[in-house]
């Protein structure tokens, strides 16, 4: 190890973090798609779990290597210049600091996690021959691209690792390709990830050229972040058409790079791709679709964090697109029978409490809920998993209930997942969110911040709402299955239920990493929001204390806990107790209840507004009118003709034959040159 | 440069070896032995490429990336009293396209090896003529010269097309043919305008780009054209540029020349369309950065904001019309007229991260679209259907083509770490400089190229097998799987070490920005020329009105 000017320390252990499943996945590629030699079972499990394994360990003991007290707690694996040309330069190197430690390791841990889950749920897998090997090839293939993204040095490598999780998250939702419906969500979500990612080019872009008119053009994090300061306050003067507006220069590039952030994270406008994605295999929902890819916007903006800090416009945006997010996500959520689209729903709307916080400055807290919510959200995909797999591939609540007999060892793990995403205490999810509520609550630079923290509570009863609802219409209750059927029901393979009594672990004990300094200070513990204080120095705001005293904090804990326990009610209230009560609400309330089950038709307007009429223009206008008619019936088909023409009615006479007529010519033409030479 | 003659060997060794196979087959048939088999012919065919491809490796390793100007330098008078010398020579720009047309020819060679079955002597004459017909336009650094190059490859590339094309093939031959030669005519005119001016400033017959070893007198880029004002129309820079740029514009070919390539791709064999794209295409973009740039700095850069535009127009408006193709072969022409949209707009953004992303993507267009091509082809020889709806989930009998199909349809799409990514971000970070609402713009198309590719992959390779006839497809052979590794080589290479070729590029690219900068810097506003204003730069003239003002910090 060496130390730098810059006060990074190198290292040569980072690369093999990402480079071991990209190994594996390169294995498996050249086996499948060139040489068609599928390894058997235990070669392909050895191979894939083994690379992430490996990784998660070096991950460990990278992190490890960071705790230290002593220097910056900064790491940097440099290899090779990119792309270098004229000013622009972009080294391939990964860097390690307390964000991209903790994102590490949550990815390794909930991605190996989810390896093994999987030797379990693809098990049955017997639609292809060699489905059992290319689902872990993509799978190493998404790990890597997975780890390029958060230990990317620049925006470059991180976008490298932004556009292979898209890809990844492409071939897994298209994975049992043979169904059109799930080939048409992967091609859907790759799509509207791509709208996401231009804006993430063109913040890009942007950013570059104004630093490197102070002199600065990089594209590396650290050095973005020194350079920042000279150009935040620079203001920018759209043009006539776009009204003319001034905008401060950190907005501007932060509403770029958040486009690219509501699509990956999938935020209002560009989440419509997030529910579908669960036509991929469970597994792939739980490590992607809920505790890794779909982070990386929030990951994004804390990693911008000294941008966003300088852009409270921006960061206004940022926090109420995530509350409105969450709050019409939950709503969508509470109407659905799906299990798979009530939880996808569910992600989007927790997604937009890290958006929330983020937006209101408490970086750390979107990081903390980050990593809470991706053992939580991880536990209770993998739970609906083994549910649809004791169910043979059933995934309809309505088809449902009673099931806690029948499965009792997959129903306590569920449960668990279910209260830390409602968050009651002491569950993870209490402290992530509460943390959450606090900080939109103080934010007083945001605008309308009561009302965001009001958004926030109204989303946490309905999260309890509908949470509940599904755990009830699914483990209790009367059963709405066939005796013959419920007797088929079954309790998962091994592998398939180990990951979810280690994740419901991490789901309860999460949160004390966490651990509020109110509380803290009752038991005597200093600085005990650790993972804050680990954060801290690589965040804008440090700890970001929102400056309220213990007794209002304590006053808005109990306000969150109400909300928890009072959307619990209604649940036992309505699906347990009387569960003849939903019937009737749905008949009063039949129009709202349509629209929120219709998802409030976004889709089919998206297709009539945008889809439609792009195809209609592209085929009728462009291609048969424009293309075909104008230019190539008209301008180029329509010269030949007249060319043609004039032939044949008048040049073709020139061409007589008549031996007087080609010598009177001649003689016009010698006239002709020998006047012009002689004038 | 020392006396090698590598240069000129690399690029006469096809139509030479060509010719001597063809001779030693009229000999073995007129001494009534028996002739020359067709396979020995495609096995000669292939030794022939694959040794001009070793052969210019040697070139690729003996260039030195650091030094400015031609290397491999050979000149030779050829009809001196007009100025007409052999001359040829290679920069870092013309290293790269060569050597990625030496490296494609054998696999086309290879990709026709059952496609092609009647008149196949013919055929691999015509390729092999082909390839030195590209390699010398490539290498030329007189102006005649070029020229000569640039039609000559027009003639085995029409028969290619109206012999062993599609049902269509005579019209296709015809409009390509005439299309480019119109283009080629008014490049003609201008010619002789540029070799007039020349005499008149310097009193010597000269169409020698630059000066070369044996002849100490200017050459044609050190003529000075006219901008505009006291001089004839025809001679101000404007009109020799325009007249330059179509005959450019139609083989890039850039919106709104772009309606026979569709046509000639359809058409054309398997092979013909790789060449096509790969190769030909470049002819107009190469044709622009190493003459109409350097010789009508000027115009070039007040002519920007018209080949933005037309750029543009080309990425978008290509890109949706690609969407609704119903033929896999049409989709992917269209989706060439995008692509090369991005390097015309990266060229005209006159800075190195454009100029060197545009040259990358020229470089990048030749193997990804090839790809494509070749691909397209493979399943047309099984089916002898290319339309859309005839295919549908093609993964399944054919896993090994569909998972080739897929990388090289993301490399096309721009995915990091392949080779389209890297051209297309220099290109849009370049053009973003001069002018940001274009870029944005610009940017958008790869959206669009997401959705016209994943849409066609959705619809053939992905969902039920409901047609009978694709159930019993047989997946790639080896000699068909040994083509698609070999092209998606370089696909990685430029992806995940992309400064190997641009290295290269460097000091090229600076040579020719240096030229238009201070030509551009020595002139004021049209309509006085040679007025020094030094305060005056290339990047003046590109304040387009739709530029995002950077104001001073509050």
């Amino acid at each position: 190890m060496v130390d730098t000017a810059a006060g990074a320390t190198e290292t040569t252990l980072l690369r093999w973090i990402p480079f071991l499943p990209l190994a594996a996945a390169a294995v498996h590629g050249v086996l499948l798609g060139l040489v068609r030699r599928p390894l058997p079972r235990r070669g392909t499990i050895f191979l894939s779990c083994g690379a992430v394994l490996a990784s998660f360990l070096i991950s460990l003991f990278a992190f490890a290597g960071l705790l230290g007290p002593e220097g910056p707690r900064v790491r940097v694996d440099n290899l090779y210049t990119w792309i270098g040309a004229g000013k622009f330069s972009a080294e391939a190197s990964f860097l390690l600091d307390p964000i991209s430690a903790v994102m590490i390791l949550v990815v390794t841990f909930v991605g190996f996690l989810i390896h093994v889950y999987s030797i379990g749920y693809m098990d049955d897998d017997h639609r292809d021959d060699t489905g059992f090997q290319r689902f872990f090839c993509y799978l190493n293939l998404f790990t890597f691209s997975m780890l390029m993204l958060v230990l990317g040095d620049n925006l470059l490598v991180m976008f490298l690792g932004w556009e292979g999780v898209g890809l990844c998250s492409y071939l897994l939702i298209g994975f049992w390709y043979s169904d059109r419906w799930n080939a048409y969500c992967g091609m859907k979500a790759f799509v509207v990830n791509r709208i996401g990612d231009f804006g993430f080019l063109v913040g890009i872009f942007v950013l570059f050229w104004a630093l490197a008119d102070v002199g600065k053009p990089t594209v590396a994090f650290r050095e973005i972040a020194a350079a920042f300061p000279q150009i935040a306050d620079r203001v920018v003067t759209l043009p006539a058409w776009l009204g003319g507006a001034e905008w401060k220069f950190a907005t501007l590039v932060g509403l770029c790079f958040f486009l690219g952030a509501c699509g990956k994270s999938a935020q209002i406008p560009l989440y419509v791709w997030l529910p579908d994605a669960m036509a991929g295999p469970t597994p792939v929902s739980a490590l992607i679709h809920a505790a890794t890819m779909v982070t990386a916007g929030v990951y994004m903006v804390c990693r911008l964090s000294f941008l966003y800090a300088a852009a409270p416009g921006a960061s206004a945006v940022i926090a109420w697109t995530g509350a409105i997010t969450a709050l019409f996500a939950a709503t969508i959520a509470i109407t659905q029978t799906d299990i798979k689209k009530i939880l996808a729903y569910s992600t989007v709307s927790q997604l937009g409490y890290m958006f929330l916080a983020a937006g209101c400055g408490g970086y750390a807290a979107a990081l903390f809920h980050l990593a809470t919510h991706a053992f939580f959200k991880a536990l209770l995909f993998l739970g609906a998993g083994a549910v649809i797999l004791a169910m043979h591939h059933e995934q309809d609540t309505d088809r449902m209930g009673g099931l806690a007999r029948a499965i009792p060892r997959t129903r306590w793990p569920f449960l668990i997942g279910v209260i830390a995403i409602c968050g009651l205490p002491p569950f993870a999810g209490f402290f992530s969110k509460d943390e959450i509520l606090l900080t939109a609550f103080a934010a007083q630079s945001v605008p309308g911040n009561t009302w965001l923290y009001g958004i926030g509570v109204v989303t946490a009863v309905l999260t309890s709402l509908y949470m509940f609802r599904l755990y009830f219409r699914t483990f209790h209750g009367a059963t709405r299955l066939a005796p013959e059927n419920f007797r088929r029901v079954h309790e998962p393979s091994e592998t398939v239920r180990y990951p979810l009594y280690v994740l419901a672990a991490f789901s309860l004990l999460a949160g004390f990493a966490g651990f509020p300094q109110v509380y803290g200070d009752w038991l005597g513990i200093p600085d005990s929001n650790s993972l804050a204080h680990f954060l801290a120095p690589v965040l804008a705001g440090g700890l970001h204390d929102p400056g309220l005293s213990h007794g209002e904090e304590l006053r808005l804990a109990l306000l969150a806990l109400g909300a928890a326990t009072a959307g619990l009610l209604m649940a036992w209230w309505l699906y347990l107790r009387s569960p003849e009560l939903p019937g009737r609400i749905l008949q009063s309330f039949h129009a709202i209840w349509r629209l929120l089950h219709e998802k409030y038709f976004v889709d089919e307007i998206y297709d009539t507004l945008f889809v439609g009429p792009m195809v209609w223009i592209s085929d009728r206008v462009l291609f048969r009118s424009i293309d075909a008619g104008l230019i190539d019936g008209v301008a180029v088909n329509g010269t030949a003709r007249g060319v043609q023409a004039l032939a044949a009615r008048g040049l073709k006479y020139a061409h007589s034959g008549l031996t007087q007529s080609y010598l009177f010519l001649m003689i016009l033409g010698t006239v002709a040159i020998v006047g012009w030479l002689l004038r | 440069m020392t006396a090698s003659h590598l240069l000129s060997v690399v690029t006469f060794l096809p139509l030479a070896g060509g010719l001597a196979v063809l001779l030693l087959d009229e000999v073995l048939g007129l001494l009534s032995l028996s002739r020359l088999s067709e396979g020995v012919w495609r096995w000669m065919t292939l030794a022939l490429t694959a040794l001009t491809f070793a052969l210019s490796l040697g070139l690729w390793t003996g260039f030195d990336a650091t030094r400015i100007g031609f290397q491999f330098v050979e000149r030779a008078p050829w009809l001196p009293d007009y100025g007409v010398s052999y001359f040829v020579g290679i920069d870092g720009v013309s290293l790269l396209l060569l050597v990625m047309t030496t490296f494609l020819m054998p696999l086309v060679i290879l990709s026709s090896w059952k496609d092609i079955q009647r008149g196949v002597r013919t055929y691999l004459f015509f390729m092999l003529a082909l390839e030195t017909g590209m390699l010398g336009a490539f290498v030329s650094l007189n102006l005649f010269q070029f020229y000569v190059f640039w039609e000559v490859m027009l003639i085995p590339m029409y028969f290619i097309i109206g012999i062993w094309g599609g049902p269509r093939r005579i019209y296709a031959a015809v409009k390509f043919f005439l299309y480019t030669m119109s283009g080629s005519l008014l490049m003609l005119v201008a010619l002789l305008v540029v070799y007039y001016l020349h005499f008149q400033q310097f009193g010597a017959l000269n169409l020698d780009l630059v000066q070369g070893p044996g002849s100490a007198a200017p050459a044609l880029f050190d003529t000075v054209i006219p901008v505009a004002g006291q001089a004839v129309w025809w001679k101000t820079q404007t009109w020799l540029f325009v007249a330059f740029a179509l005959a450019f514009a139609v083989k890039v070919p850039l919106f709104p020349f772009h309606t026979w390539l569709p046509d000639a791709h359809v058409e054309a064999p398997t092979a013909g369309s790789v060449v096509l794209a790969s190769v030909l295409l470049k002819m107009g973009t190469y044709g622009f950065i190493r003459l109409a740039l350097p010789l009508f700095p000027f115009a070039a850069v007040e002519f920007a904001p018209v080949i933005f535009a037309l750029s543009l127009m080309g990425i978008l408006y290509a890109a949706l019309v690609a969407m609704v193709q119903a033929d896999m072969k049409k989709l992917v022409a269209y989706s060439s007229v995008a692509h090369l949209g991005f390097v015309m707009m990266g060229m005209f953004a006159f800075n190195i991260e454009g100029v060197e992303g545009s040259v990358l993507q020229m470089v990048n267009h030749g193997f990804s679209t090839g790809a494509l091509f070749l691909l397209v082809g493979m399943i047309y020889e099984r089916r002898h259907t290319r339309l859309i709806k005839d295919f549908g989930g093609i993964a399944k009998p054919m896993p090994v083509y569909a998972a080739l199909f897929g990388v090289v349809a993301m490399s096309s799409i721009g995915l990091p770490m392949l080779n389209g990514f890297v051209g297309e971000f220099l290109i849009l970070l370049g053009t973003y400089h001069v002018a940001p609402w274009v870029a944005v713009a610009g940017s958008f198309g790869v959206v669009l190229a997401a959705a016209y590719m994943l849409w066609m992959l959705r619809r053939v390779m992905f969902g039920p097998v409901d047609n009978p006839e694709n159930r019993g497809l047989i997946d790639l052979g080896l000699r068909e799987k040994f083509v698609m590794v070999a092209v998606l080589l370089p696909i990685f290479w430029v992806g995940i070490y992309p400064d190997f070729f641009l290295r290269r590029l460097d000091a090229s690219v600076t040579e020719v920005l240096r030229r238009v900068e201070t030509a551009n810097a020595r002139t004021t506003a049209p309509g006085g020329h040679e007025a020094a204003d030094p305060n005056v730069t290339a990047a003046g003239h590109l304040a387009l009105p739709v530029a995002l003002e950077l104001g001073p910090a509050r």
